[in-house]
């Protein structure tokens, strides 16, 4: 598992921050403020604050933009992922439901910056009750585009259930009437996305960080977080938890201090990062740092107490995985398979206890064999929770 | 449906033949009809110039987009981990026992399909459930039971 | 000016051009990295992962077929993170695989049973999942079997139906553990668009996608003593079969195939160029006829461009595709349909056996042949017309199971009647070969002169590009022709049905002007046809073609309408082209079928 803290890491109390969720209504001031600037200025201080994309993959976002902006071709788009499936995720619901807003100023700067005229907002079929007011919200913000006289409208598309397609290509492809089936990369979006045109995927709350940085410049945005992981960001906080619900936190706290936040007072695990993510056990909390230099996160944290059976948890992680891969390639489509059949026939006797292991080493090879970042990540999961909680998955 | 091709041909207008009008068709076709049958896919594939299998293809890859006959409300009960813990079993029994069929069928009055699907993005209200596009949080057996009788009473 | 990059693989430097994939750079170092989903053929798909390859300071695996190569990169094809990843692949795709190897019939021709002798995959590691999903074998079609128990979802055949064929009779369909090849909603092969073409056999790595094999059914009309067994052999067997029994591509094993076959017991080894002769005599005339009506008679009803009807998978995607665009098609049989009828008729007679005892049988390097000689339309002489057609590959078995040494063979010529050919019968199985052997014959008709192109070769219609298209001024012309005088002859070429498909919509769209068009369904033309030797490439369909144009220059006769046997039949029997006979046994009509 990566992630262990070192003794001279930089680490951050646990802060509650209040940014993302601060009335939306002047956004557009920022937009107005962001449009008088050079693009290529705002490229530099989107780079200088140290954002990082916050669906979890972590690349740096003004590094993205100028590829896309550089990348040659008339047409380039714009695209928000707001496909947020991952389980123990559903803060960029609340985002959309909230500050819209923000999100769509976030989009036009990119729009802006990339020189982009079009941009995407690709929600998920189960938030779709969403759409009556974003579409409302996006034609009025479309009008104030033009009056800005910034050539940018914004639309919107949607999923129809499949998880994969949080994952940017499968996302492209979706949005082009394709199945959901995650790309070779290279080539990357940002060089050839959306019909092949350069294309900047960012999820929702990281366009939401873009707007605030502009807002309050990247000075003060560094002055939260870490070296490795600027700023702050949304958890959604679930499970055996006192108050599960979507906290806006500075990044860099040790989880030890989250557990003690928000835990029920019998914390056994913390996943960190949702089904794709890694299991913390309780005699690792006080090592772990929530941060890219640790354990990234899109933002799902999901607690667990001494009552739960770490069995049922990775079984039903691997059910979902096994429905949710795309299928299509190997390691991915048929490891998950073997993997789900592989706990339950060690549980059942079927398989002896040393069938984990090479069930362990499927998982090591479905991380740097799959295809996509589904396939990758499945094996963190798997990993963490055997390793951690071997004696729950066999008796 | 004999008006399924006037439909098609509607939507084509509305939202383009070119393949990435596909989606949008299909899923405004879910709107419309809950399910696309094998008719509904053979007019999408000649207005978008597709092959029919394409079309099929792609439509079975997305969970919400049914190939099979649903019933006009299809509840669909997150099974992923949280809304697990927090009671999902208890409220899957009681829809079923209210509706007396199981997962994955349909009432014979062709009113209700009960599936379940994966995460709803409502882990910190679970167990949680969405009826068509509507969603219901913090379920319990009780509070379940009365939505779903709301619905019969429709 | 082209980008150089230099990279090192197994820690050896190499230099390639830019777009150049790990795959491809590392072939030029002799390094051979498997892959099971990655075709020449086809479009990049990098979905099998067993080409993955580490790139050192990448904590994740590369696949070589998908990935280009950069400068400095350093790659390692066989290290230990490679060959635990690539062996657990392999073993993953045997757990969902029905590996009964030695009940398959493709066993000892399958690129999945090649990589697991190679990795000595031994006891399985994983759990067998066979038992767990719910596969089907469809048998449907006369032409394929889909057995989803031997598919391990690489998608060629997908690509190759799109891609190539722009048919799409099959797409990935579900998506997880559920994800599978399937037809519109899983129907059976025979009721879809599928056109049998059986490209996505000769491409499909494992058993998934095999011909619908007829091997015991001849074996038995062998063994029927009260049967006489005709077989005939189609242009490209010869200059394929060869790759089954031990020798490169590109070699002519004309005289070796007639004395396999005689040993295998046929009563008479005829040839399909003979019917292929006779097939430029009618379509030929055809031709000229629609000329005059269109040019002379001013007759709007005659449809033209007129197009070559020989190509069973052709027939059946216009028939689906361009239903509109049918009274394009010459009207002629295909030759192995002519075939088929006269040797229940002119050839039955003139052996004085009765047509009822008489099997007749075909070896193709077509898979749709099969389904063509099913056709209700294909029982003109009161009965099937051609009983059995086999691929090449399954007549490559039938000779291995006689013990036949093939390569020590002595040649032998075809028995005569309905057995002499001239090379215009040859040049059939290439793209283009259709047109060339017309023009020699046409042209020769309207001008009493050979056609003007050294040597008779009309280069311009030869070659692999996928839509080809020439012209022929005609000048000179005899008295009975004046009406073609300075005309200049238009005509083009298509192989592989996603060019026929690009043809086909420039003619509807009135974007072309052609006069006559053939169009083969398979890439190359009949040489890479859907029943031919597995694999196949561009390099592999080449060589074949050589074979073809070399078959034609070697033989006396290299024009249809020169043929002996040609003028023969029409004396004794036919009378003439288009005649009252040649309508009823070498004439067909066409059936509109749905797209959808």
């Amino acid at each position: 598992m990566t992630g262990k803290k070192q003794n001279d890491m930089e680490t951050k109390k646990l802060t509650r921050v209040d940014y993302i969720f601060r009335p939306d209504n002047t956004c557009l001031d920022t937009l107005k403020k962001s449009l008088r600037r050079d693009r290529d200025e705002i490229i530099l201080e989107l780079i200088d604050s140290g954002l990082k994309g916050r669906g979890g993959a972590g690349f740096l976002t003004g590094l993205k933009w100028k590829l896309a902006k550089e990348a040659a071709g008339d047409v380039k788009y714009v695209i928000c992922n707001a496909d947020e499936g991952e389980p123990g995720t559903f803060k960029d619901r609340e985002i959309l439901d909230r500050v819209p807003r923000r999100v769509f100023t976030g989009m036009a700067l990119c729009g802006y910056v990339i020189g982009s005229k079009e941009g995407f907002l690709y929600l998920r079929a189960e938030y779709k009750f969403l759409a009556p007011k974003l579409m409302s919200i996006m034609a009025e913000m479309n009008q104030e585009f033009k009056k800005l006289g910034l050539d940018f409208t914004l639309n919107i598309r949607y999923g129809s259930g499949a998880y994969v397609c949080g994952e940017e290509t499968a996302l492209i492809d979706s949005m082009e009437g394709r199945r959901g089936e995650p790309r070779n990369k290279p080539p990357f979006p940002v060089t050839e996305g959306y019909l092949n045109k350069p294309t900047v995927v960012n999820n929702v709350e990281t366009f939401v960080n873009c707007t605030i940085i502009m807002g309050i410049g990247a000075e003060e945005y560094k002055r939260f977080g870490t070296d490795s992981s600027r700023g702050f960001k949304l958890f959604s906080v679930s499970g055996d938890c006192s108050k599960e619900g979507i906290y806006e936190l500075e990044l860099g706290m040790l989880l030890s201090d989250f557990v003690e936040e928000f835990g029920d007072g019998d914390t056994k695990a913390v996943q960190v990062g949702g089904a794709s993510g890694f299991c913390v056990p309780r005699k690792k909390f006080n090592q772990t740092i929530i941060g890219f230099e640790g354990i990234p996160t899109g933002g799902s944290m999901k607690i667990f107490n001494s009552s739960r059976s770490m069995y049922h948890v990775l079984h039903n992680y691997l059910e979902f995985f096994e429905e949710e891969s795309c299928g299509q390639c190997t390691p991915c489509r048929v490891g998950c398979q073997q993997l789900l059949k592989g706990i339950e026939a060690v549980k059942s006797k079927q398989r002896s206890s040393s069938y984990l292991d090479e069930l362990v080493k499927l998982a090591k090879v479905m991380k740097v064999a799959s295809k996509c970042g589904l396939g990758q990540s499945v094996g963190n999961a798997f990993v963490s929770i055997v390793d951690n909680f071997r004696e729950e998955i066999i008796y | 449906m004999a008006n399924t091709e006037m439909l098609v041909k509607e939507l084509a207008d509305k939202y383009g033949r070119n393949r990435e009008s596909l989606l949008p068709i299909l899923q405004e076709l879910i709107d419309e009809r809950r399910y696309v049958n094998d008719e509904t896919m053979i007019n999408v594939a000649r207005e978008l110039d597709l092959s029919a299998a394409e079309v099929y293809g792609t439509a079975s890859f997305y969970s919400f987009i049914e190939t099979e006959e649903v019933g006009k409300y299809v509840i669909r009960l997150c099974k992923t981990i949280v809304c697990d813990m927090k009671g999902k079993e208890n409220v899957l029994q009681a829809i079923e026992n209210t509706l007396k069929i199981k997962v994955g069928q349909t009432t014979a009055d062709k009113k209700f399909t009960l599936k379940t699907t994966n995460c709803l993005g409502w882990c910190h209200k679970g167990p949680a459930m969405l009826i068509n596009d509507e969603v219901y949080t913090e379920l319990t057996p009780g509070k379940a039971i009365d939505i779903i009788e709301s619905y019969i009473n429709k | 000016m082209i980008n150089m990059i230099n990279l090192t693989i197994n820690n050896i430097p190499v230099s390639v051009e830019e777009g150049t994939t790990i795959i491809e750079a590392a072939r030029r170092l002799s390094i051979r990295i498997p892959s099971l989903c990655n075709h020449d053929d086809l479009c990049v798909s990098g979905n099998c992962r067993v080409c993955v390859v580490e790139q050192v300071g990448n904590p994740t695996l590369q696949a070589a077929c998908a990935t280009p190569v950069r400068e400095n990169m350093q790659i390692l094809t066989n290290s230990m993170m490679v060959m635990q990843a690539r062996k657990t692949i392999i073993e993953l795709l045997l757990s969902e695989h029905n590996a009964d190897c030695t009940k398959c019939y493709k066993n000892g021709n399958c690129e999945l049973q090649d990589l697991s002798n190679e990795y000595r995959i031994g006891n399985q590691v994983y759990i067998d999942l066979i038992p767990l999903k719910h596969y089907t074998i469809d048998q449907s079609s006369p032409s394929l079997i889909k057995d989803d128990s031997k598919c391990i979802r690489c998608q060629r055949c997908v690509r190759t139906c799109s891609d190539l064929q722009a048919v799409s009779a099959l797409s990935a369909a579900y998506k997880g553990s559920e994800m599978k090849i399937s037809s519109f909603y899983d129907r059976p092969m025979h009721e879809v668009i599928c056109t049998n073409c059986g490209q996505c056999i000769n491409r499909c790595p494992t058993g998934a996608l095999t011909e619908r094999n007829y091997i015991d059914e001849v074996w038995d009309a062998i063994y029927d003593p009260g049967k006489h067994v005709v077989v005939q052999t189609a242009p490209a067997v010869r200059v394929a079969l060869g790759e089954e029994l031990g020798y490169d591509p590109g070699a002519r094993v004309t005289g070796k195939l007639v004395t396999a076959l005689r040993r295998l017991g046929f009563d008479s080894v005829l040839d399909t160029d003979f019917t292929a002769d006779l097939t430029i005599m009618e379509e030929g005339t055809e031709l000229l006829t629609r000329l005059k009506k269109v040019l002379v008679d001013k007759d709007t009803s005659m449809a033209l461009p007129m197009f070559t009807s020989c190509s069973p998978g052709w027939i059946k995607f216009i028939e689906h595709t361009f239903p509109d665009l049918l009274p394009h098609l010459s009207t002629c049989k295909s030759p192995q349909q002519m075939f088929g009828a006269l040797a229940k008729t002119y050839y039955a007679q003139k052996k004085g056996i009765n047509p009822k005892d008489i099997v007749s049988v075909s070896i193709m390097p077509c898979t749709a042949k099969k389904f063509e000689a099913t056709r209700p339309e294909m029982r003109d002489s009161g009965y099937q017309d051609v009983d059995y057609v086999l691929t090449t590959r399954e007549l490559a078995i039938m000779i291995k199971q006689a013990g036949i040494e093939f390569m020590k063979l002595d040649d032998e010529d075809y028995d005569r009647f309905m057995g002499e050919s001239s090379g215009a019968g040859v040049i059939f199985g290439a793209t283009g070969g259709v047109m060339e052997a017309a023009l020699r014959t046409a042209y020769e008709i309207v001008t009493g002169r050979e056609v003007p192109f050294q040597n008779l070769n009309i280069t311009p219609v030869r070659g692999m590009e996928g839509i080809k298209e020439a012209e022929v001024k005609i000048e000179n012309v005899k008295p009975d022709w004046s009406f073609l005088e300075g005309v200049t002859l238009r005509v083009a070429i298509a192989h592989g049905l996603a060019n026929a498909k690009r043809l086909m919509t420039a003619i509807r769209d009135g974007k072309v002007v052609y006069h006559f068009i053939e169009i083969m369904a398979c890439p190359g033309g009949c040489l890479g046809g859907g029943g031919q030797p597995i694999p196949t490439n561009l390099e592999i369909r080449k060589k074949r073609a050589e074979a073809i144009y070399a078959e034609d220059e070697n033989l006396p006769i290299r024009k249809s309408h020169e043929n002996p046997e040609i003028i023969q039949i029409y004396q004794e029997f036919l009378g003439e082209p288009l005649s009252h006979t040649s309508h009823e046994l070498l004439h067909t009509h066409y059936v509109p079928r749905k797209r959808y």
